[in-house]
C-alpha cells in the first residue's frame, strides 16, 4: 500500500482489475474529510429548525419574540422572510410554509445562534399557533375524491413536462401504461393470481447524518458545504428558488458518509442557506440529529399495489393489470418521478403481451418521500416477484424455470414499445440457482426451525430526466501524474476509483498515477447532474473516457509531429509514448506540461495537456400520456437475480437469512472487487429493508426515530454467506460496455425472502416488514385453524 | 457551569484542556483537538461511529464526559498508523475493500483493534459479536469480518 502517498506497486491497464480503492488510505486513517469535519473558526453560528407538531394544520401565528430575546440568538427566519418554493420535478415545497403544515416535523422556522445548545433552546421558545385539519396517511384513501386535500394550489405549481399532476386531488402524478388488450387476454389464462401488496415507509439511514454549512457573503456570493449526492442539482434548485445567480452560488461536497438517495436532490441543505442569509458574513451550520434524520430529511415512499397477473398452461405470461399507489408524503417534488419510473417499468423484468398499468404518486401527511436506492423498483418487485411464484405453483412449474421462460431478453419489444438493449438475465438466474443449490432441500438447524429457499429477479433503468449530462476534465501534472476532475460523487460505491481506472487505461499510465480532485466543488468541478440512478460508471465514465481520449490525442499529435510520424502509429504504454514504426520512446513526464522542443531548440510545440469530455444521452423520447408508449423510454436496464436460503424459528417467528446469492449483468466490471462489494453490501441492505418500518401514531407522530427502535442490520444479522457473481453482456454505449449496479443489488431481496419463507412455512406475507411478531402470529393463526 | 482542568493523553500526546462539565469526550476530540476522524453518528451510544479506546477499552465517546477522561489514555483512529505506516488492521481493511463510504470505518477499526488486543485469534463469530455495536450501512459486514480475520493471521492488532 501507499506510504506517504508513494505507491510501491504499479498497475498498468487497470480496467477490469480489482485495484484497491483510491480513497482507502484516507478513510482508514481518519483523514478523509466529511462535511461535519470541516473547520470554520470562531465565527461559526449554529442553526436549528422549529418543526411542526401537527400532521396537517393551518398556521395561525408564529411568534419568535421570546426566542429573539435569548442571549446568543442572532436571527429567527420564517416563511415571511423566504416565501418561496423548491423542487426538482414539481415545485411544491415551501421552504418555510406560511399557510399550512402538511407533516409532523415540517420546518416552520429556523433559529440561528452562537452555539448548538442555544439554538436548540431558542427553537423551543418560538411559539406557533395551529388550527388542526383532518389528515390522511394511506395513499389509497388519499387518492379518493373526498380525501382531505393537501395542496389546493397543485394546479399552479411549476412541473416538468413529463409529470402529470391532477389538480383538485392529492394525486401528484399519474402514469398510464397500456399495451395490448388485457380484457381479452384474461379468458385465455389458465392461472390468474391477484393480490394487494404493501410496503411501509422506511429510511435510508446513512451513518452520517445530514450536515450543511452555509456562508452568505455581503458581496452576494454564497457557499454551501454539505454531504451531497447532487452538488450541481442543489446549486440549480437553490439558485432558482432563492433567485441567486448560479455563478454566485457555490456548493462544495466533501466525502459523503452514505447516501442511498437520501442526499440526492435537496432535503435540508436549503435551510442552511436561508439561515445564513439572515446573518451575512457568518457561516451557519445545520446538523440533523439522528432523530431528525429519520423523519425530518426524506424517506422511501410507502406503496400499496393491487396487482393481477395471468399465464397459460405452459407458463407463458399473458396479461397483467396493476395499480400502484405511492404514499408520496407531504411534498412530492422528487417522488413524482418514482411513481413514473414504477409505471414505465411496471411489469418487472418480464415479457407480458397485454398490460394495463396505473401508477400514482399521492400526497399523504407523512414525511417527504424521495429517492431511495432502487427508486420504485424494490417497491413494485415486492408484489410482482411473489405473484410469479404463485403462478408457477398453480401450473406446477419450478419458479426459477418459470422466470427463465418469461424474463425479458435482448431485442424484446418491452412494455413501453422500446427495444430491450443487450442483457442476459437467464445467465443470472442460472448462476444464483446453482450457487444456492436450487432444488435441494436443506436440513434445518433445529427441530423447531423451518428452512426454505426463494428466488427473485429484477430490472431497473436509471430513472431521470431524458438528458442528464456528465462532464470530466483530465489534466496532467509535471511528473505525468494526473488529476481527474468530475462532479460525480463517491458515496462509498467507488466512483472515484473507477474513473481513475478508466483515465489510466486510456492514457497508458499506471492507476497509481491518477488523483481524483476532491471535494466536488461546483466552482471548480465540471458539471454532473447527480450521483444517483446507478448512472455514474456509465455516464460519468463515458465523459472521463472522452476526456482521457482528448488528452491522449493531444499527446500523440505533439509526439508524432516531433518524430515526424503519424499519430496512428503511436501508443502510450507505462507512461511512455512509443512508436510501433520507429520504436522510439518519449516519457510523458518530459512533455505533458512543457511540450517538446523543435530541432536545435528552434521553438517548441505542445503545452500543458488538459483533456475534456462530456456525455449526455440524446436518444430518450417522450412517452404518450394515455398509453406510456414511445420509441425509447429509458437509456437501458440493468437486470439481475437473487436467491435466498433462510430458516425461521417457529417458536419466535424470527427469520435468519443463511445465504444470499446474487448475480447481475453489469456489462463490464471495471473493478470486479468493487462490483462484488456493491453486491454484498446491497444484499444485506435489501435483507435489512425487509425488516424495517418507520412507525407513526394515529396523529402521524413518529414513534421509532432512533437506532434502538428502528433497527438496521448489524454484524450478527448479516448472512454468514453472501455469494456474488456477475455477467458481462456489453452495453452498447457503456464505457468498455459497463452499466451501473449500485442500486439493483437490493431491489429483489425482500421478495426473494418472502418466497423462501413460503417455501419453508407455506405462508405468504403480502405486507412488509417481515417482523418476527407477524410471522409468529401467522403461525399461531394457522395452528388455531388446524392447519 | 463548572469548568474543569483536565489532562488527557491522546494518541500518545499529553493534552491540557479546560472543559465545561457537560462536554463529551467526542466533542472534546472533534471540536477542541480537531481530531475529526472520530465520527458523530447519533450522539446516543447506538451507532459506534465515535468509538475510541480509553485505557485500551472501546468506548462510545459520545457517552463519556470529557472530565471522565482526565488522567487517562485515549486512542483514536488517527493513532492507529505510525509515521504514515498503516497498522496491519488498516492494511487489511484496504486490501479487502472493507471500506465503502468510510464513515463507520474509524469506529469499526477501533473496536476491531480492541478485540485483537484481548483475543488475538478470534473466530468469525467472535468478530461479528465484537462489532455488533458498530453499524455499517454500506458493506454488509462480510469484508470487514474477513479483514479483521486477515489482520489477526498477520499477527494481531499492532
Amino acid at each position: 500500500m501507499t506510504n506517504e502517498g508513494l505507491p510501491s506497486a504499479l498497475t498498468s491497464d487497470p480496467v477490469g482489475k480489482g485495484v484497491p480503492r483510491i480513497d482507502a488510505y484516507e478513510k482508514v486513517t481518519g483523514a478523509a474529510v466529511f462535511a461535519d469535519d470541516m473547520q470554520f473558526g470562531p465565527g461559526l453560528y449554529y442553526g436549528r429548525l422549529v418543526r411542526s407538531s401537527y400532521a396537517h394544520a393551518l398556521i395561525k401565528r408564529i411568534d419568535a419574540s421570546k426566542a429573539l430575546e435569548m442571549p446568543g440568538v442572532k436571527a429567527v427566519v420564517t416563511g415571511r422572510d423566504v416565501n418561496t418554493r423548491i423542487g426538482l420535478y414539481l415545485i411544491d415545497r415551501p421552504i418555510f410554509p406560511t399557510d399550512r403544515v402538511r407533516v409532523v416535523g415540517e420546518p416552520v422556522a429556523g433559529v440561528v445562534a452562537t452555539s448548538e445548545e442555544i439554538a436548540d433552546e431558542a427553537a423551543r421558545l418560538v411559539e406557533v399557533e395551529y388550527e388542526e385539519l383532518p389528515a390522511v396517511f394511506d395513499p389509497v384513501e388519499a387518492a379518493q375524491p373526498d380525501a382531505p386535500l393537501l395542496h389546493p394550489d397543485l394546479g399552479k405549481y411549476e412541473v416538468a413536462n413529463f409529470i402529470f399532476p391532477q389538480p383538485g386531488t392529492n394525486i401528484s402524478e399519474h402514469f398510464k401504461l397500456r399495451k395490448g388488450d388485457v380484457e381479452s387476454a384474461w379468458p385465455k389464462c389458465t392461472a390468474i393470481v391477484e393480490g394487494t401488496f404493501r410496503l411501509p415507509r422506511i429510511q435510508h439511514v446513512p451513518i452520517e447524518p445530514h450536515v450543511a454549512v452555509s456562508l452568505w457573503e455581503p458581496s452576494g456570493n454564497v457557499t454551501l458545504w454539505t454531504c451531497s449526492q447532487s452538488p450541481f442539482a442543489q446549486r440549480d434548485l437553490i439558485a432558482q428558488s432563492l433567485d441567486i445567480p448560479h455563478g454566485n452560488l457555490r456548493v462544495v461536497s466533501p466525502y459523503v458518509g452514505g447516501g442511498f438517495g437520501g442526499k440526492a436532490g435537496v432535503s435540508t441543505e436549503v435551510y442552511a442557506v436561508v439561515l445564513a442569509r439572515a446573518v451575512k458574513g457568518h457561516p451557519v451550520k445545520l446538523r440533523m440529529t439522528r432523530e431528525e434524520e429519520f423523519f425530518g430529511t426524506t424517506t422511501r415512499q410507502s406503496l400499496v399495489a393491487h396487482t393481477k397477473i395471468g399465464c397459460d398452461a405452459d407458463g407463458n405470461l399473458l396479461a397483467m393489470e396493476t395499480a400502484y399507489y405511492f404514499g408520496g408524503g407531504a411534498y412530492n417534488d422528487y417522488g413524482v418521478n418514482i411513481a413514473r419510473a414504477a409505471g414505465y417499468s411496471c411489469t418487472g423484468p418480464y415479457d407480458i403481451p397485454n398490460v394495463k398499468g396505473d401508477s400514482y404518486c399521492v400526497y399523504t401527511n407523512e414525511p417527504i418521500g424521495s429517492a431511495m436506492r432502487g427508486f420504485g423498483m424494490p417497491e413494485i418487485h415486492w408484489g410482482i416477484e411473489q405473484i410469479m411464484d404463485q403462478l408457477a405453483e398453480k401450473i406446477r412449474m419450478d419458479p426459477a424455470e418459470f422466470r427463465r421462460r418469461n424474463c425479458v431478453r435482448t431485442g424484446d419489444t418491452i412494455l413501453t414499445g422500446m427495444t430491450m438493449p443487450a442483457i442476459d438475465l437467464v445467465a443470472c438466474i442460472d448462476k444464483v440457482t446453482e450457487a444456492i443449490r436450487w432444488g435441494t432441500k436443506e436440513e434445518a438447524s433445529a427441530p423447531h426451525k423451518k428452512r426454505g429457499k426463494g428466488v427473485a429477479i429484477m430490472w431497473k433503468a436509471p430513472a431521470m430526466p431524458p438528458n442528464p449530462g456528465s462532464s470530466a476534465i483530465v489534466r496532467f501534472n509535471e511528473d505525468a501524474t494526473l488529476n481527474v476532475e468530475v462532479g460525480a460523487q463517491d458515496l462509498g460505491q467507488g466512483a472515484f476509483t473507477v474513473v481513475a481506472q478508466m483515465a489510466a487505461q486510456v492514457l497508458g499510465v499506471p492507476y497509481e498515477w491518477v488523483r481524483v480532485s476532491v471535494p466536488v466543488d461546483t466552482k471548480y468541478s465540471p458539471y454532473e447532474w447527480q450521483t444517483v440512478a446507478s448512472r455514474i460508471t456509465w455516464s460519468t465514465g463515458n465523459a472521463v473516457k472522452a476526456a482521457a481520449e482528448d488528452a491522449r490525442r493531444q499527446i500523440l499529435e505533439i509526439v508524432a509531429d516531433h518524430w515526424d510520424e503519424e499519430p496512428e502509429d503511436l501508443d502510450i504504454k507505462g507512461g511512455k509514448v512509443i512508436s510501433y514504426k520507429s520504436e522510439q520512446e518519449q516519457t510523458l513526464k518530459d512533455m505533458v506540461i512543457y511540450g517538446l522542443p523543435n530541432e536545435n531548440f528552434e521553438g517548441w510545440k505542445g503545452g500543458p495537456i488538459v483533456g475534456q469530455g462530456r456525455f449526455m444521452p440524446t436518444y430518450v423520447t417522450n412517452l404518450d400520456f394515455e398509453t406510456g408508449q414511445g420509441t425509447r423510454a429509458v437509456v437501458h436496464y440493468t437486470v439481475g437475480a437473487q436467491a435466498v436460503d433462510l430458516e425461521i424459528d417457529t417458536e419466535t417467528g424470527q427469520v435468519e437469512v443463511l445465504k444470499i446469492a446474487s448475480a447481475y449483468d453489469v456489462g463490464k466490471a471495471i473493478n470486479p472487487d468493487l462490483v462484488m462489494a456493491q453486491i454484498e453490501g446491497g444484499a444485506v441492505h435489501g435483507m435489512s429493508s425487509a425488516f424495517e418500518v418507520l412507525r407513526f401514531d394515529e396523529a402521524g407522530r413518529p414513534l421509532n426515530s432512533s437506532f434502538v427502535d428502528y433497527r438496521i442490520a448489524t454484524s450478527v444479522d448479516a448472512p454468514k454467506e453472501i455469494h456474488g457473481d456477475f455477467v458481462e453482456t456489453p452495453l452498447e454505449d457503456g464505457p468498455w460496455g459497463a452499466r451501473g449496479v449500485g442500486e439493483h443489488v437490493m431491489v429483489q431481496t425482500a421478495p426473494a425472502m418472502a418466497n423462501a419463507i413460503y417455501d419453508a412455512l407455506g405462508i405468504r406475507f403480502s405486507a412488509l416488514p417481515l417482523s418476527a411478531e407477524k410471522i409468529f402470529l401467522a403461525l399461531e393463526e394457522r395452528e388455531r385453524a388446524g392447519g | 457551569m463548572a469548568i474543569h482542568s483536565i489532562t488527557v493523553t491522546v494518541n500518545g500526546s499529553r493534552e491540557y484542556l479546560t472543559v465545561p462539565s457537560h462536554v463529551t469526550l467526542l466533542q472534546m476530540l472533534r471540536e477542541r483537538l480537531a481530531l475529526t476522524g472520530t465520527k458523530n453518528g447519533c450522539e446516543a451510544g447506538e451507532c459506534g461511529a465515535c468509538t475510541v479506546l480509553v485505557d485500551g477499552e472501546p468506548v462510545n465517546s459520545c457517552m463519556m464526559l470529557a472530565v471522565e477522561a482526565d488522567g487517562r489514555e485515549v486512542t483514536t483512529v488517527e493513532g492507529l498508523a505510525r509515521e504514515g505506516q498503516l497498522s496491519p488492521l488498516q492494511e487489511a481493511f484496504v486490501a479487502h475493500n472493507a471500506v465503502q463510504c468510510g464513515f463507520c470505518t474509524p469506529g469499526v477499526l477501533i473496536s476491531a483493534r480492541a478485540l485483537l488486543e484481548r483475543n488475538p485469534h478470534p473466530s468469525g463469530e467472535e468478530i461479528r459479536e465484537a462489532l455488533v455495536g458498530n453499524l455499517c450501512r454500506c458493506t454488509g459486514y462480510l469484508r470487514i469480518v474477513q479483514a479483521v480475520q486477515a489482520a489477526a493471521e498477520e499477527g494481531g492488532a499492532k
